[in-house]
Parts: structure tokens; sequence; C-alpha cells
């Protein structure tokens, strides 16, 4: 039963990983938005089998908000934010599909070698993996709000680092809050959705255009 | 009155204002309102002082590290509400807020208060990440109250960076738990900050340095400390000042807290990395970053914003130096600089009203045209440029001298960007103050008693610090180790 646990646990947690690096390489927003939506699925279930082999039943609520809330309405309100602004064609202009990848690749090493390493002494080598694991989906959704310009896609990055601390937490065996601290992070990436969607934030604000700058930070001379 | 109710009042007059305020109708009836929870709030805090203190449970907790930072929250709250309550009614007649965004705007700042209340009195590191998040998403939007296009990209940027700044320090705090977690057991205890630290020598010290490296780039984000820093000028030049005053006074505070507290963890367990060269070498970067930004500004508030930055630098240093003395400056800095820039940025708040802008090249004579104002707004700057006998001037001094006495390379940097800061203000200050009265000059709508009370407060203690508050400062500044 152990063996087996573990399996379907690591099987989960590497899926989001791998779920991270697919989001990095998709420069159309509804392909991200679809993507995205897959990992948030595979959040739930992966917390759901915690909640399962931990018997710890609060974590079903946790997971029920990832599939209802990250799976299936902050998708679908983006949709329909992209599809207002009108920016469903534009092609993104990543910084290079290539390094990213490889950065990419740096990180998720970066965080195994230094979870596993501080790890050693802790009993459960579920909580092992999937804080190693955890570590580089937040790493990954950092990159991911670093390379690209596009709000939308910025506020995905930032969900996708989300789905990263919600794993450890389900991790951590028997830690409390966990429910209250997904609904909190639930408030907040619903009010970044209202936000893009009410102001019409299309881009970041690291416009070339100087005088543009220049005005934003009020001190024109 | 016990303990237990005064501390549960601290907590829930705050969220029934906030209540009644989304309830009513007219900014005037709501900015009173406002003004009086706020007082009737810090009259509980301070009830705390001498009350029997509440014993410590799973989530609350009153003790000798946070009761001052409590009374100080609640007082600024109170004193920035008055302020508020002068000041929001212009910004209507201008139209730059319309009366929907008032009762918003009025709702937004008790749940603000809440928020910070709640991250000082709780004893339990998950909660307190809760409570601090809170009052992150309170300010954001109310730095986006104006609705103008600067408005709104300020309070999108302190959005994006504040959030990634709190998940960090979440996940900081899920590795504290993981570390506490085969000491404590399962469950809630390992979360409990009275438990963390009594059990701090046997924690797992390798997983401590990893979650305290991310606690304190985390929450340090939200303390505005360099290289984090971007978000603050924005959200402070582009919100309404009231706000601007609450963010600098109030909120770095609160996150310098949740700092303080996991630094006391790192200090308890020995086999643990010290974090002393971590906060030292953000807080020089801070403050030399800082200083000679200051020479660039252009905005009034921008100026002060960067001011902001500078003075967290000095406190996450002395912090960082540690031992009695420098633990001693650090605190009575917090406490100064909260009581001087708030007052600042009452001052200034009434000079954006009277000229029409933030600008300040347009901004001349103000000692002139408006005396009471000027020379106000000049003994603050004067104050937090670290002049004596102000309480500013006392804490740095003690900074400097024992950062000379134990780490002399480090005090050179240090005065370095001390002086930097001060010569930036001044000059700053010269413009502003004397000179011709430049146009316009509107009457002046904003009350100007708050910042002569923060004032009086700031060189009254400067020039004598009443015994009691020695004797907490040093017991805090023991425990800080």
């Amino acid at each position: 039963m152990q063996g087996y646990a573990f399996d379907i646990a690591h099987m989960l947690a590497g899926g989001l990983v791998l779920v991270s690096f697919m989001m990095i390489y998709q420069d159309r927003l509804y392909a991200l938005l679809n993507t995205f939506a897959l990992q948030a699925v595979l959040l739930a279930l992966a917390v759901a089998w915690q909640a399962y082999i931990q018997s710890a039943h609060h974590l079903y609520a946790s997971a029920a908000l990832a599939l209802v809330f990250k799976g299936m309405i902050v998708p679908w309100a983006l949709h329909r934010v992209v599809q207002r602004l009108g920016i469903h064609r534009e092609v993104e202009t990543v910084a290079g599909v290539v390094p990213t990848m490889l950065a990419g690749m740096g990180l998720v090493a970066l965080s195994i070698l230094l979870m596993l390493q501080l790890t050693q002494s802790a009993e459960s080598a579920i909580a092992r993996e999937d804080l190693a694991f955890a570590l580089s989906v937040i790493l990954l959704g950092m990159l991911m709000m670093i390379t690209r310009r596009n709000a939308v896609s910025q506020v995905v990055g930032f969900m996708s680092l989300e789905n990263g601390l919600i794993l450890a937490a389900a991790a951590a065996q028997g830690m409390p809050l966990v429910v209250e601290i997904s609904v909190a992070f639930s408030v907040l990436i619903a009010m970044i959705v209202i936000g893009v969607f009410l102001f019409r934030i299309r881009e970041r604000f690291d416009s070339v255009d100087l005088e543009a700058l220049d005005e934003f930070r009020g001190e024109r001379r | 009155m016990t303990g237990d109710t005064a501390l549960s009042a601290v907590l829930i007059l705050p969220v029934a204002a906030a209540a009644l305020l989304a309830l009513l109708p007219g900014y005037r009836i709501s900015a009173w309102v406002n003004v009086v929870a706020s007082l009737a709030t810090f009259l509980a805090a301070a009830s705390l002082l001498v009350l029997a203190r509440p014993e410590a449970g799973d989530y609350l907790r009153v003790d000798d590290v946070n009761i001052v930072f409590i009374v100080l929250n609640t007082f600024v709250g109170f004193t920035a509400a008055f302020f508020s309550a002068s000041y929001i009614g212009h910004e209507l007649e201008i139209g730059r807020v319309t009366p929907a965004n008032l009762r918003f705007y009025h709702a937004m700042y008790q749940i603000m208060m809440f928020g910070m209340n709640l991250a000082l009195v709780s004893n339990n590191i998950g909660l307190m990440w809760v409570a601090i998040e809170l009052a992150t998403l309170t300010t954001v939007l109310m730095v986006g109250l104006y609705r103008t296009h600067e408005a709104l990209e300020a309070a999108w940027k302190y959005f994006i960076l504040g959030s990634v700044g709190i998940a960090l320090a979440l996940f900081g705090t899920i590795l504290v738990y993981v570390a506490a977690q085969p000491v404590l057991g399962e469950g809630m205890p390992a979360m409990v900050w009275s438990n963390l630290i009594g059990a701090a020598a046997q924690l797992d010290s390798a997983m401590l340095n990893v979650a305290f490296v991310f606690l304190l780039v985390g929450y340090g984000t939200k303390v505005g400390l360099a290289p984090f820093h971007a978000w603050l000028p924005d959200a402070h030049a582009e919100g309404p000042t009231p706000i601007s005053a609450v963010l600098s006074g109030l909120l770095l505070n609160v996150a310098l807290y949740a700092v303080l507290r996991f630094k006391l963890l790192m200090t308890a367990n020995e086999a643990a990395v010290a974090p002393g060269p971590l906060m030292i070498g953000l807080g020089l970067l801070s403050l030399i970053f800082a200083a000679f930004m200051l020479y660039r500004r252009r905005d009034i508030k921008r100026l002060f914003a960067y001011s902001s930055i500078e003075h967290m630098g000095i406190i996450v240093f002395a912090f960082g130096i540690g031992g009695p003395l420098a633990n001693f400056a650090g605190l009575l800095h917090m406490v100064m600089h909260s009581l001087t820039k708030s007052a600042i940025f009452f001052a200034v708040g009434n000079v954006t009203q009277i000229k029409g802008t933030q600008k300040l090249s347009e901004i001349r004579g103000l000692t002139q045209s408006h005396p009471a104002l000027g020379w106000g707004l000049v003994l603050a700057v004067l104050s937090i440029a670290g002049m004596p006998p102000s309480g500013v001037f006392m804490s740095e001094f003690l900074v400097v001298t024992t950062s000379f006495a134990r780490m002399p390379v480090l005090a050179l940097i240090l005065v370095f960007g001390l002086i930097l800061a001060f010569g930036a203000l001044l000059l700053r200050l010269t413009g502003v103050a004397f000179g011709t009265p430049s146009e316009p000059n509107a009457p002046m709508h904003g009350s100007l008693a708050p910042l002569w009370l923060h004032l009086a407060l700031v060189y009254l203690i400067g020039l004598h610090m009443p015994q009691a508050m020695v004797d907490w400062f040093q017991t805090v500044a023991a425990i800080l180790g």
C-alpha cells in the first residue's frame, strides 16, 4: 500500500511540473489557458490523493476548490477577458523558448537538489518529493511571470506559482489552515481576474516608449 | 473590562465598523464614524497596556514584543482617520473620487486596520500570513481608488509584486511547519508561535535556514527593501494621501514585525545560520540605494516614499547588527519613523491640495504662504533627516555608535548613506519651504492637528523618553537577542 500511495503521489506531483513546462512554451493565450486548466485539475487530483492517504478530510475541500474555481471558473473568465480585449490572436514574443526551457530545467534541478538535501531527515518520502516538486512549480511560475509581457499570461504565471504552494501545503503532513489559505488565495486570484477584466490591462508596464514611462512616474520635467 | 475583552475589541471593532460603513450612505457621516471607530479601537488597544494580559491561545497572543506595535498601529490609524475626515471631502469636491468610491474607501479603511491588528496579535504563523495578505489586498484597492491610469498601474504593480512576495512568504511558512512537525506533532500546535519559540532549539536548522530566506524575501518585499521595493514609490504617490501615511507608517512596520518574529526563531536555534548578515546586507543596500534615488525625485510624495525605503533599510540594518543596544535603536526607530513619516504625509496631503500638484518644482515658499503648515513640514522633514532633538536623531545616533563599536567598516557605509539622504532631503526642503510662494494658493482643508500632535510626540520623546518606554524597549531588545 505504501509503495502504491507513493507512486501515485509522485506521478501527480511530477505531472504538475510537466504541465508547468508545457505552459512555458505556449505562445497563444487560449492554449495557455487550457494548459493552466489542466494543471488545476491535476492539482485537484494530487490534493485529493493526499487527503485520501493522510485521511485528512479537510483537504478534499481544497481539492474541490482547485477543481471548480481554478480548473473551471477562472479559465472560463479569462477566456472571456481575452475575447473582450481582442488579444486572442496575438502571438506573444516570449524571450526565446529554448533559453527559457533551459532556465526552467536549471530551476527544477536546483529545487530538487535543495529540497531533497534538506528533507533527508523527514520520515515521509511523499512529503520530500512533493516539496521538491512544489518548489519547482513555484520557480517555474515565477519564470513565466518574468518572461511574459501580457498581463493575462502574468496572471496565469502567478496562479501556477500558487498551485505549487497549495501542493506544498497539502503535502506537509497534517498542516492546519490549508483550506483557509486556499480560500485566501482564491479571493486574491478572483480580484486579479476582476482587475484585468475591469481595467482592461493588456500589457505589463515596461513600455519602451520613454515618454509614457516618464508620465507614469509622474515625474516629467 | 478584562484583557480578553480588550483584545477582542481591537479585532471586532474594525470589522463591525466596516460593515456599518459599507451600509452608510453619505461621506460626511461615514468619515466621522470611521474616526470614532478608530478612536475606540485605539482606546481598547491602549487599555491592553494596563489590563492583565489575556492568555495566549492557538490563534491570538499579546506579549511584550507586540503590545507597543498594536498601540502604535491603532494610534496612527486613528490620527490618519482624523486627517482623512478633513481631507477627503475636498477630493470629492474637485472630482477625484465619487461618493460611491468614498463609501468603499471608508469600509476598506477599517478592514485594512483589522488585517494589520490581526497580523500583530496573531500567535499563529498561518493566521499571520492570512492577515498580512488581507491587509495587502485592501491597500491595493485603496491605492487604485482614483481610477486614473497612473493609479491603476500603480495598484497593479503593487498587486503583482505584493502577491509574489506573500506567496514566497507562504512557502517559508510551510517550511517552518515542516521543520516543526516532527518535534511538535502534526496539526495546529506546530504552527503556534509560543510552541515554536519554545522548541526552537530542536527544530531542523537546515530547513529553518531555507525557510528564513523565503520569509525574508517574501515579507521583505512588503517592507520595501531594495531590490524588492519597486511597488513602493508608485503605491505611495498615486493613492490617496491618508493611505500613503498608513502605508509608510503602519504597513511597512507590520511586515517588518513579521520578519522580526522569524528572526527571533532563527536566533533561538543555535545551529541555524545567523540571520544578521543577510539583514545587514539588505538594509545597507536599501539605505544607499534610496539615498541616491532621493536626489532624482521630482514628485513630493515619491520623495518621501524613497525616504521610507531608506529608513526601513536603517531599521533592518540595526536589527541585523543585533545585541541589546542596536535592537533598542531599531525598535525606537520603528516607532519614530512611523510617527514622523505619517506626519509628513499629513502635511504633504495639505500641500498637494493647496497647490494642486505633486511636482516639487511647482511648490515653493510654503512657510510664507501657510506658516503653520510650512513650519510643520520643516520640523517634520528635519526630524526624518535625523536632526536633534527629534527622536529619530536619538535612534540613528544609537545605531551609528553601536555599529562603530562593533563593525567600523559597515558603520562608515551607514554614515555615508545617512549624510547622503540628509543632504537630499534638505535640498528639497529649502525649495519647498522657502522663497517666494508659488501660485495657486487654494484654501487649506485638511486638519493640521494630527501633524502637530505627531511632531509634539516625536520631539518630546527625543528630549526626554518616558521611563516606561525605555523599560519596554530594553525588555524587547533583550528578547530579540
